[in-house]
């Protein structure tokens, strides 16, 4: 009696071992590191790792390893958080224009780990320090401003056409078109019909003016909405990566608002300048007539400035500017349909689209240039103490030579490949914030509260096992010790399954934890009460085990899931701190009711199995 | 079996005592619906929506000086308060009108007094929640504790009985208001991680009423004898030794939270060890009391089912 089969033993078992190969790359110390992205239309390639490697040992930076990273990326690792910002310095030195640096930290495993995909559990921010920042994206804003764009591309569209029109004007949620007769009105929609396919147009009369009424279809408003932000987000996440902050996270919540998370993080007022910062674009004409070898040597005539190109060539720009970022309405990659070259379509917005038309109409065959300007931040040791200073970074990214005048929508060919064109869309795309942003949540967790929130956690749910350990042990001694070695297994299983899902542990999470941890002996105590019970009642001890953990079943089951149904609730309602909470929760009653029952069963038939017994230790 | 160290073989009248109980219940509820309606609570951050900012001194700070030292610069602090220790300080700012200007005002009053310290101040947490998000956060922490209850009461009804699934609902909600009333009546700030605890509480007593029900449900079956009351006392005595060790075990971790795991969840233990109290007292003079009073007799509980079926016969 009271004998597992032989599978369900190894089944136990094998559970057991998965957990404890899952839970084991915690054990492993982290290496401070700095990871390396591609800067701004480089690209991190097999050569990447031995510029690397060259630029540390010039620099005589002692280093552990250089490795490839998801998302192509490469991840250096030092010994100690000094070589690290000597290494950083070095590589930021030598190759910043190629590449951008990050510090983090990365968990020391063994190769055979890393090539299971095995993993540390990952922290939330207030365990390791960072900022956490919640953006609302001004969604009204982003309706009004393609309303305007509408309408100043409509009155251009008119008078392009030749159609007379008396207003533009807007009207609430619609745009407004007074005519004075009927068939400049017929004439008027038609032009704007074949211009404007995705607008709703209506044609009224209102006592003596002939009006056409257009506005945007529900589709085309909530596309207009997912593009601010979709490309907020973009931008968001270019202008984060500037920042040199390792693992960053960008995720939209909802249908309005952008959850960016940066851990160790440690200056949110400059976060945040530089999240709210602004269009950082411009297309302006070459300057062919002044000689660039003089600008070089310091002569840069007047009207003109100089800049470089990616690849270090020096270019005269004229200093006026045709039109700058904020005023490009799309961006996209794709090929030229009379030489099938990549080629990059950019869409302007009326007031763009004038100025570009008044230019390239006077310079047909001349040069065109795209600079992108950006703020880059770089770090150097100042006495020791790393110094983060940001400057403005201004480059050319594109020079095209205008064959035909052009206005609100058109191409840029002579690309190097389709890559670059997607590059280039992106940046273009990315150059300005589509909406309006606002910053309604905050929070920032130093390094040093997140260290003591690890430390108090971790020490509470110590003591608290301890105590439990201790009470059971005495309480029910034999079958107590086998309680508490199934907490511990318990325990065990809560940090493998959180590795496995690479789920967040915070604040609340240990204490969700510490909080299965009283609840999990919970089932152990029903069944020890029960075969308590069943020996009172007169049973031998084998049938007393037996019925206990038979009947004890249901109750456990039906105690269990109606927690799991709070939890479960908690996590779908639940924001930040409370859905840590309810993670942890529902992962240890999951796998309490497999260490408690099955776990702690396994064990004692073990120890008392087919035995003949007399009395029990309990 | 060493008798001496267990605990076992209760015989108290329980449910005698019931009327006394419900009381004392009906008016400890008056008392916190009175202090939640008039007094209301210390509402966190979270729910309020506005500034709360850390930090870190060197050396002991002076609150005062704090206090001059922002107003000097046009910045007004709703609170300035230790925080754990003399050397942490806690700053609250209440909600501003535009939040573009809110977002920025935790650096402005971290800048103001970093000078003023001489740079020995460590900026150790900044937690920013604008006004709108804060009533978004009331919302669903409103409606998260309902769901629970919706999800659980049909749980219990199935599983059981719907008398049981009312006593067991009742029972949570008498816990809720008892365990949130605590917090308005003792004043103690109200976050969303209490909002947790609270949720985490509905879990724990629906745990222990559960246990309850499920050893009345058994004893219905099996005993032939004896009366509604004598046998949810048989019930409540045959598992009280459980609902000692495990509320025991529970509150030993509690306890070693409340006191070891730092300020940022100490009203999340707080309202876990009120409710675990609540909720056990709860388990037995509101859930069962409320079967009780609702009617539950022997043939509600004995269904024409395969285990049963010969106890079954004899009506």
């Amino acid at each position: 009696m009271n004998r597992y089969p032989l599978w369900k033993n190894l089944m136990i078992l094998g559970v057991l071992l998965a957990g404890l190969l899952l839970a084991w790359p915690n054990l492993y110390s982290q290496d401070p590191s700095i990871e390396i992205t591609a800067a701004r239309g480089a690209e991190i390639t097999d050569s990447s790792k031995g510029e690397i490697q060259a630029a540390l040992e010039n620099a005589d930076v002692p280093f552990k390893g250089i490795e490839p990273r998801e998302g192509n990326k490469l991840l250096v690792r030092f010994a100690t958080p000094g070589n690290q910002l000597k290494g950083q310095e070095a590589i930021e030195q030598t190759l910043a224009e190629r590449y951008r640096t990050a510090l983090t930290q990365v968990a020391d495993l063994p190769g055979w780990m890393r090539a299971m995909g095995l993993n540390q559990m990952s922290l939330g921010l207030d365990l390791r320090g960072g900022i956490h920042v919640v953006i609302d994206v001004d969604m009204e804003a982003a309706l009004d401003q393609a309303l305007e764009r509408y309408i100043g591309d409509i009155r251009t569209q008119l008078r392009e056409q030749k159609v007379r029109y008396l207003t533009v004007t807007r009207d609430g949620g619609s745009i407004e078109i007074k005519f004075k007769d009927a068939e400049t009105r017929d004439a008027g929609e038609k032009a704007i019909r074949r211009e404007f396919r995705n607008l709703d147009i209506k044609s009224t009369e209102e006592g003596a003016d002939f009006v056409l009424s257009a506005s945007l279809p529900e589709v085309e408003q909530q596309e207009i909405k997912n593009f601010a932000l979709e490309q907020n987000i973009t931008t968001l996440r270019n202008r984060v990566n500037a920042l040199g902050v390792a693992e960053p996270s960008i995720a939209r919540q909802g249908e309005r608002r952008i959850v960016v998370e940066l851990p160790g993080a440690q200056d949110p007022g400059r976060l945040k300048e530089i999240l709210g910062a602004t269009a950082t674009l411009e297309y302006r004409l070459v300057d062919t007539e002044n000689s660039v070898a003089d600008a070089v040597s310091g002569r840069v005539p007047v009207g003109s400035k100089l800049y470089y190109e990616r690849n270090g060539t020096p270019i005269l720009l004229k200093r006026r500017v045709i039109v700058t970022g904020d005023q490009i309405t799309d961006a996209s990659a794709g090929f030229d349909s009379q030489s099938g070259t990549p080629a990059v379509f950019v869409n302007l917005d009326g007031q763009g689209a004038r100025r570009m038309r008044n230019v390239t109409t006077e310079n047909v065959g001349k040069p065109m240039a795209v600079v992108f300007i950006e703020n880059r931040t770089t770090t150097k040791m100042v006495d020791g103490e790393p110094v983060k200073t940001t400057r403005k970074v201004e480059e050319v990214v594109s020079v095209a030579t205008i064959r035909e005048p052009f206005g609100r929508r058109f191409q840029t060919t002579g690309l190097d490949s389709s890559d670059e064109a997607h590059n280039t869309a992106l940046l273009l795309r990315s150059g300005a914030l589509a909406a309006p942003i606002q910053i309604v949540e905050e929070r920032t967790i130093g390094p040093s509260l997140g260290q003591d929130n690890i430390d108090q956690g971790f020490m509470s749910v110590i003591i608290g096992l301890a105590l439990v350990i201790v009470f059971m042990a005495l309480y029910y001694r034999m079958f107590g010790l086998v309680a508490d070695l199934v907490l511990v297994v318990n325990l065990v299983m809560i940090i493998a399954v959180l590795s496995m899902l690479q789920a967040t542990l915070t604040l609340p999470g240990i204490a969700g934890i510490v909080l299965t941890v009283g609840m999990a002996v919970d089932a152990n105590v029903l069944i020890f009460e029960r075969i308590r019970e069943e020996v009172r009642n007169g049973n031998s001890p084998q049938a007393s085990i037996h019925a206990g953990y038979d009947k004890a079943l249901s109750t456990i089951v039906d105690a269990n899931v109606t927690t799991l149904i709070a939890a479960v609730v908690l996590f779908s309602f639940g924001t930040g701190p409370v859905k840590g909470f309810a993670v942890t929760l529902f992962i240890g009653i999951v796998t309490s009711m497999f260490t408690a029952i099955l776990g702690s069963r396994a064990l004692i038939n073990l120890i008392y199995g087919g035995r003949r017994l007399n009395k029990l230790a309990l | 079996m060493s008798k001496k160290r267990t605990i076992n073989d209760f015989d108290i009248d329980f449910m005698g005592k019931s009327k006394l109980a419900a009381m004392l219940s009906a008016s400890a509820l008056v008392v916190c619906l009175l202090s939640i309606l008039f007094r209301g609570f210390d509402l966190g951050l979270d729910f309020t929506g506005g500034t709360v900012i850390e930090l870190g001194y060197q050396t002991p700070a002076e609150l005062s000086e704090i206090r001059s030292a922002l107003e000097q610069e046009g910045l007004e602090a709703a609170t300035i308060q230790y925080f754990g220790s003399r050397t942490d300080i806690l700053i609250r700012l209440a909600p501003q009108e535009g939040e573009e200007d809110s977002a920025q005002l935790s650096d402005r009053v971290f800048r103001t007094l970093n000078q003023a310290a001489e740079g020995k101040v460590e900026l150790r947490r900044v937690e920013f929640v604008g006004p709108q998000v804060g009533e978004e956060l009331r919302e669903k922490g409103g409606l998260a504790v309902l769901f629970s209850l919706i999800g659980i009461l049909i749980y219990v009804a199935l599983r059981f009985e719907w008398r049981f699934a009312v006593g067991a609902v009742i029972a949570l909600i008498h816990d809720v208001i008892f365990t949130v009333g605590m917090f308005s009546i003792f004043q103690i700030p109200f976050d969303l991680t209490v909002l947790a605890a609270v949720l985490a509480v509905i879990g724990y007593s629906l745990n222990d009423t559960i246990v309850i029900f499920d050893r009345i449900r058994e004893n219905f079956r099996r005993m032939r004898k004896g009366t509604v009351i004598g046998i949810t006392n048989t019930s409540i005595n045959q598992t009280l030794s459980r609902t000692i060790v495990t509320s025991g075990t529970t509150l030993l971790v509690l306890f070693a939270l409340y006191f070891l795991g730092g300020e940022a969840i100490s009203g999340f233990s707080l309202a876990l060890i009120i409710g675990i109290f609540v909720g056990t007292y709860s388990t037995i003079y509101v859930a069962t009391a409320v079967v009780i009073w609702l009617g539950l007799s022997r043939s509600d509980l004995t269904p024409v089912k395969k285990e049963g079926a010969e106890l079954d016969a004899m009506p």
